[in-house]
């Protein structure tokens, strides 16, 4: 097997400086040509083994061999020079830079000794057109939503032209359409005579892209295999040691009075855009509602309206028939809203402290986590936080382990656990499954389902799709800051007109929309 | 941080500390004639008797405060360096107090240093106010501010207090009332050092066990996630940096009443920049500042020994604090071994 392989890597053992073994002897290769699936559970490893091959992370045992030669990747510099590109999980872009100034970022088009600039731009233009991913030049990137942010992580990789292109969960947040462009673009680089490795937890992408995949389980290679001969079943079965049902059983919703109610909702941005325009709908006991559509299309504008995070200018948010506008972040959550923001590292954890403090986060002030004379109760907040890491099954080697330290789905499930366990009345879910893997995420949907059944409201946003109608009682598109479509019952509706409705090519009329606001 | 790598910072620190020491034994065999006797007097010189070991126990107090001072500003991510302002000026504070109040024993250090303190926390919390609504660095204005505090200082202490019949500038002495007591006889170890201990672990619970301290963590680490958990940022912000105000003030203020008779510093007198020192040694817990603090001091008392009976000047402790610095902060220094040490672990 290994001697048609263009690159391999033999034996490799990680061990990180918290005493994890990320990886053990794992074996690891990829021909000429082909799209190389890479899945296994959260905390498998595959991050980590992509980051040796790229020269972020160094192996303690093993070897890389490329085209039969042994090398050393000692940095991402080096992995470059050999032709290895990666597209990272979390990026690594610079915030404070615009979008063309990262994608060029070390290979900057000059004009003398000075950066041309417009070049930059032109250059980001071209590939963006080339590539079909949308992105502005001009943004900075701090501004920009988790999904384009990929995007540009995306273009960066291709602008560098590598031979072996690695890709750490591209799709998490991609629409449907820009996977097809994407998948379209990989096919073809794939044909003409590169490597693509892609790491992903939707087995479904695997099986359409992918020549042969190999699949991790807890730091160790169980295989590979070609995609052909094995079913998405099989997959997971592998994956995770048991069977995996993604299909959600639930009964018919039983809305009961509302707990969320938008009316007229605008959100001006600092550009002066109506990012969110004049939407209206509400939100009941009991119910899951979704939110689809193309990500930018003030999806993110309206969570943090609701949770506090951004200030709206006209119309009103309820929440329990209060008034929302003047409350701070606090008031909001106190009033049973929780959420779970679409940047897990940027919003959802402190990644130096540990899993303890951060399960702790909005609650620090109650009463039960805290005793006499200002004093926290530590032996509850310990307690608390083993039983939420024994429930939701999150990997860590204690409670005190530093969040920065875990792999990217298990810091969600931190999240998701500090969320969930609140009785809450209200959950914004902004994207609740991202990065996560198949027995994770048919966790988190159940969990969804039976916090709903207990008479909570939730607001699902997702760009996943097949999430939104797995999951959502009913759902509104959202385009161009307005609600295009309302759709009121899941179970029938018609896909194509879903994807025009998204796409912004048709939208219902004003009555049709103007029933998402209940009674 | 985990345990493990608690315990590995602390084996790091103190390979750090011993490179710097030996390193300064170096310089001294270089640069000294005698480097035997300067040497010994600077390696042992601290506790070769009482009355230097009292030199050496002086010092370690107020490099406490200042040290927990800046821990505070420090965890909360604010690089607040005003500890050196604060403490001069709640010294000042203190002064105008001793000087001018009546009051009986205990209650009018008490009052003194509580004013010392507050003042303190107007000086560093100014800089943090600033920080929050126009965004202006607190590094830079804090800087600043020190120097506001110095000369301001220097003037309210000339025109105010000053004591025009002694032959220096200095003030007019102060109430007996309002010395800190002397514990230990033939050196001037006063009661502030069991307010400094006390202190130490106040902080260390404050930090660690109260919500306050977690919301000065939580902010420290990532702003945004603080947001998002409620905290009211802008607020814990301001009161950690008045509260790191408050405790050089304090220092500031203990300094005086234990040591001296008289306000009579003209210049900066550098402990605030000690602490910072302290802080960063001690990785900003609180638990460690003693450890720290002591550790500068017999430093600096070694050098100071050292310099009054050889040809070494006392600055030299300066290249040891400079190189300290540099050893702690450069966070890849033993990595490599960091690492062998995890992974034989692990594999085993
Ligand atoms: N920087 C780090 N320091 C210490 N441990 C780490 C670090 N990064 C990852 N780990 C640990 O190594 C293991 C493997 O993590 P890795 O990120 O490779 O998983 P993954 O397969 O990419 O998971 P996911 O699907 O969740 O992204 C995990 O147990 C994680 O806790
Ligand atoms: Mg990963």
């Amino acid at each position: 097997m290994t001697s048609d392989a263009v690159l391999s890597m033999e034996d490799i053992t990680k061990v990180y400086p918290n005493g994890i073994v990320a990886n053990k002897g794992v074996n690891f290769s990829v021909r000429t040509g082909e799209i190389h699936g890479l899945v296994g559970e959260n905390g498998a490893g595959k991050t980590t083994l992509m980051q040796i091959l790229f020269g972020l992370n160094q192996a303690d045992v093993g070897k890389i061999f490329f085209n039969g030669k042994e090398i050393k990747i000692d940095s991402p510099h080096a992995a470059i020079a050999q032709g290895i590109g990666m597209v990272h999980q979390h990026f690594m872009l610079v915030p404070s830079l615009t979008v063309s100034e990262n994608l060029v970022l070390g290979l900057e088009p000059r004009r003398g000794f000075i950066f041309d600039k417009s070049r930059g731009i032109h250059i980001t233009q071209e590939l963006s057109k080339k590539y079909n991913l949308k992105v502005e030049p001009d943004m900075l990137v701090r501004d920009l939503p988790v999904g384009l942010k990929q995007k540009v992580e995306i273009l960066k990789a291709l602008y560098r032209g590598a031979k072996i292109l690695i890709l750490d969960e591209p799709t998490a947040v991609l629409t449907p359409q820009e996977m097809v462009e994407l998948f379209n673009e990989l096919r073809q680089l794939r044909d003409e005579g590169n490597t693509i490795i892609f790491i992903s937890h939707k087995l479904a992408e695997v099986k359409a892209l992918c020549n042969r995949v190999t699949v991790m389980r807890a730091g160790k290679s169980q295989g590979v295999f070609n995609v052909e001969d094995v079913t998405e079943e099989d997959i997971s079965r592998i994956m995770v040691g048991r069977d995996v049902i993604l299909r959600v059983e639930k009964d018919v919703a039983q809305p009961k009075e509302s707990v969320l109610k938008v009316n007229r909702l605008t959100v001006v941005n600092s550009f002066n855009k109506r990012v969110v325009d004049d939407i209206s709908f509400s939100l009941r006991r009991g119910e899951i509602l979704g939110v689809a559509g193309v990500e930018g299309n003030g999806q993110r504008e309206l969570v943090e309206a609701i949770t506090g995070f951004g200030s709206y200018g006209l119309g009103s948010i309820l929440i329990d028939g209060e008034d929302i506008k003047q409350l701070s972040i606090k008031e909001i959550r106190d009033l049973g809203c929780s959420h779970i923001p679409e940047d897990r590292m940027s919003y959802g954890c402190a990644p130096t402290l540990s899993v303890r403090m951060n399960l702790l986060s909005y609650k620090h002030n109650r009463r039960e986590f805290n005793r006499r004379f200002f004093l926290m109760h530590m032996s509850t907040i310990r307690d608390v936080s083993t039983e939420l890491v024994k429930e939701y099954q999150i990997l860590c080697t204690s409670t005190e382990q530093e969040v920065r330290c875990m792999s990217g789905g298990n810091i969600q499930k931190v999240i998701v656990a500090r969320e969930f366990s609140d009785n809450p009345k209200l959950i914004v879910a902004n994207q609740p499954t991202r990065g996560i893997d198949v027995g994770a995420t048919e966790f988190i949907r159940k969990r969804l389902v039976e916090l709903r059944d207990r008479g909570a409201a939730v607001l699902l946003v997702s760009a996943d799709l097949n999430e939104v109608m797995e999951l959502s009682d009913s759902f509104l598109v959202m385009y161009g800051g307005k609600i295009n479509a309302f759709i009121e019952d899941v179970s029938n509706f018609n896909e194509e007109k879903l994807g025009q409705y998204m796409l912004g090519l048709k939208s219902q009329d004003v009555d049709e929309i103007g029933r998402a606001l209940h009674d | 941080m985990t345990k493990a790598q608690w315990r590995f910072e602390f084996y790091r620190t103190g390979v750090v500390i011993i490179t710097a020491v030996l390193l300064s034994l170096l310089i001294i065999v270089l640069v000294s004639d005698m480097p035997g006797l300067a040497i010994k007097l600077f390696l042992t010189g601290p506790l070769d008797s009482l009355r230097h070991f009292g030199n050496l126990v002086e010092m370690v107090v107020p490099l406490l405060f200042t040290g927990l001072a800046t821990t505070v500003m420090f965890t909360a991510s604010q690089f607040n360096l005003g500890a050196e302002g604060a403490f001069f000026f709640g010294a000042i504070g203190a002064a105008f107090i001793a000087v001018n109040w009546n009051l009986p024993p205990v209650l009018h250090p008490a009052v003194a240093i509580v004013w010392g303190g507050i003042i303190g926390s107007v000086f560093c919390g100014i800089p943090g106010a600033l920080k929050v609504k126009w965004g202006s660095s607190e590094l830079v204005s804090s800087l600043m501010f020190n120097y506001i505090a110095f000369f301001l200082g220097l003037y309210l202490i000339n025109y105010l207090l000053r004591d025009v019949t002694a032959g220096a500038m200095v003030s007019f002495p102060f109430a007996n009332s309002s010395k800190l007591v002397k514990i230990i006889p033939k050196t001037r170890i006063h009661t502030g050092l069991f307010i400094a201990v006390f202190t130490v672990l106040v902080m260390g619970v404050f930090t660690y066990r109260t919500r306050w301290g977690y919301r000065i963590r939580v902010l420290g680490t990532n702003i945004e996630f603080a947001r998002y958990s409620g905290i009211n940022t802008t607020w814990t912000i301001v009161m950690s940096q008045v509260l790191g105000g408050f405790l050089a003030g304090m220092g500031g203020s203990i300094e005086l009443l234990g040591m001296y008779r008289r306000f009579e510093w003209q210049t900066l007198p550098g402990y605030g920049w000690t602490g910072i020192i302290v802080a960063i040694l001690a990785h900003n817990n609180p638990f460690y500042v003693p450890l720290a603090a002591l550790f500068l001091a017999y430093m600096k008392i070694g050098s100071d020994i050292m310099s009054r009976s050889t040809d070494m000047p006392n600055e030299f402790v300066a290249i040891i604090q400079g190189m300290i610095i540099i050893l702690i902060s450069a966070s890849s220094f033993l990595s490599k071994q960091r690492h062998k040490m995890i992974v034989r672990e692990a594999i085993s």
